[in-house]
């Protein structure tokens, strides 16, 4: 039952979090030289909008889900890690270094997951390189695991019915009758749970997970439900900048002054201040911010098109555009595509919700681009050189 | 072919499967060669299976297994102290960092705010679970006596 759950939630698991890379951009994914280990390369679209949020949000929430699945599953057959002797055979050895990786890289990418949307770096590596290359050797074990498998627990799922297994209580439990697997107990003792039970106690344990985890995507009060994580907080007054921050300005030791200026390289080089942006057509458009963490928000976003500043600029037809922020760091600079820059909602906000940004949230200017991973929207901007083709 | 499966214990397909997996998983560990993390991704790795297996399994079956010798009851008690205490347990494992506040700056960093509240809120959050429990087994015990007194 739980294998069932994990065989369907695992291959979930692996995709998002492929993708993942890819919404980073072109030779932006993270990590960088990962060799044949990628999905093979696409553009990342930019329409329906809420893409990044929901595989980013079904990857963390699912992945939050899994946790007491995972820890049933692995206490089911627990007694086969102290079997004795430890290998019988060449065969036997080969396969239990393989479930060594599947163990290890199951809690591996559970933890360092956990950690990060917690932002505790206590493992002192890179999360990208750790939690992406992680994957790979859980994907590698878990095929290995499903070939060897599949069968067993196709067998065990036919062995008894579920229906009847949800209308058994306690009093009528029996342990299983011995088989070969070794996994049945010789001597049980008496039955304190029911089967039914068990498998309430597990999907009670998601569900619990899944209900403290969850309003990292709503807005509104039901944000607060996500008790224990840090996106189940805003920062603020409830105006229209409450919501949630990705990097404040003291940690990017950004400091804006009067004298800022958008600096536009193409074919025409431009300059622009603030007044002069805000006179220019503005658009006004619901985008989510979705980050790799899995929360998002969504918010009213108002400010220049992309596409228009790229006709000022003297290229129309970008073939990519490179942003530069004020800030320094990782995720100061990022490049994109085509069909992000012409998308017709994508904006350099100078608004939200009506008002001014605040400096949390990227002012003067930040970048808001449908289905970007929200690190990819970069904030303080600075420039940006509309490249052709 | 009798003779491969009388040495190795299994079937030629096995073997394949086992080494595709273990090839597949080098090749991903080799990208961290030369990197001055990979000894601390390799004990995170290794150390992640040992904690559970030899101290969070252990600990926790320890715990179960005293909890099966709690006085008997006209209504066991057992899952009544069992199920919060997983659920304490299972959202402590999970939501560490914030309840024993580890990673303070870059939380603060991340979002412009501190770790003040999550401790606060899973005690709650366990005492409201304890408390559902104990109000279930009062209302189970008091069904069950009143049956029995009335039958």
């Amino acid at each position: 039952m739980f294998a069932a759950a994990l065989l369907v939630g695992m291959p979930i698991l692996l995709v998002t979090g492929l993708l993942d890379r890819v919404a980073y951009g072109p030779g932006q994914g993270l990590p960088g030289e990962v060799g044949l280990l990628q999905l093979p390369p696409f553009d990342w679209p930019s329409s329906p909008s809420w893409l990044f949020r929901l595989t980013q949000g079904v990857h963390v929430g699912l992945g939050i889900a899994l946790v007491p699945v995972v820890l049933a599953k692995l206490w089911s057959v627990i007694p086969k890690l102290f079997a004795w002797p430890p290998v019988r055979s060449p065969a036997q050895a080969l396969e239990r270094a393989t479930l060594l990786l599947l163990v290890g890289s199951t809690l591996f990418e559970i933890a360092t997951g956990l950690l990060n949307i917690q932002y505790d770096y206590v493992f002192g590596f890179s999360f990208y390189t750790g939690h992406y290359l992680g994957a790979w050797v859980f994907a590698a074990a878990f095929a290995a695991h499903v070939a060897l498998k599949l069968g067993t627990m196709l067998r065990a799922l036919r062995s008894r019915s579920l229906r009847r297994e949800l209308a058994t209580p306690l009093a009528a439990t029996v342990p299983e009758p011995v088989d070969e697997t070794g996994l049945v107990a010789p001597d049980p003792a008496p039955p304190t749970m029911s089967r039914r039970g068990a498998l309430a106690l597990v999907g009670g344990g998601s569900a619990l997970l899944v209900a403290l985890s969850v309003g990292q995507v709503l807005d509104g009060p039901a944000r607060a439900s996500a008790l224990l994580l840090p996106r189940g907080r805003t920062t603020g007054d409830g105006g229209p900048n409450a919501f949630p921050v990705n990097r404040t300005a003291a940690a990017a030791g950004v400091a804006p002054t009067a004298e800022w200026r958008l600096a536009l390289s193409g074919a025409t080089p431009r300059t622009f201040t603030m007044a002069e942006l805000a006179a220019l057509p503005q658009h006004t458009a619901r985008l989510p911010i979705a980050c790799v963490e899995g929360w998002s928000t969504v918010q009213t976003w108002t400010g220049v098109r992309l596409r228009d500043l790229a006709a000022l600029a003297g290229v129309p037809r970008p073939a990519s555009a490179f942003v530069a922020s004020l800030e320094d760091g990782p995720f100061a600079r990022s490049t994109l595509t085509s069909g992000q820059v012409l998308d017709p909602d994508a904006l350099l906000a100078l608004r939200v919700n009506g008002a001014e940004l605040s400096l949390d949230h990227g002012f003067p200017a930040r970048i808001v681009v449908p289905a970007l991973p929200g690190v990819r929207c970069t904030k303080w901007v600075r420039s940006i050189e509309f490249r052709e083709a | 072919m009798r003779r491969f499966t009388d040495r190795y214990g299994a079937r030629p397909a096995h073997l394949v499967g086992c080494a595709a997996c273990l090839a597949l998983a080098a090749y991903a560990a080799s990208f961290l060669l030369g990197d001055p993390a990979l000894l601390r991704v390799l004990t995170w790795f290794v150390g992640a299976a040992v904690v559970h297996d030899l101290v969070l399994f252990p600990l926790c079956a320890l715990v179960d297994r005293a909890l099966t010798r709690l006085p008997r009851a006209p209504v066991p008690l057992v899952n009544h102290v069992r199920v919060p205490l997983l659920g304490a347990g299972l959202t402590f494992c999970v939501f560490l960092p914030g309840i024993v506040r580890q990673g303070e700056a870059t939380h603060l960093a991340a979002t412009g705010l501190d770790q003040q509240p999550y401790l606060g809120r899973w005690l709650g959050l366990v005492a409201a679970m304890a408390a559902v429990s104990a109000l279930v087994y009062l209302v189970r015990w008091a069904v069950t006596t009143r049956s029995a007194a009335g039958g």
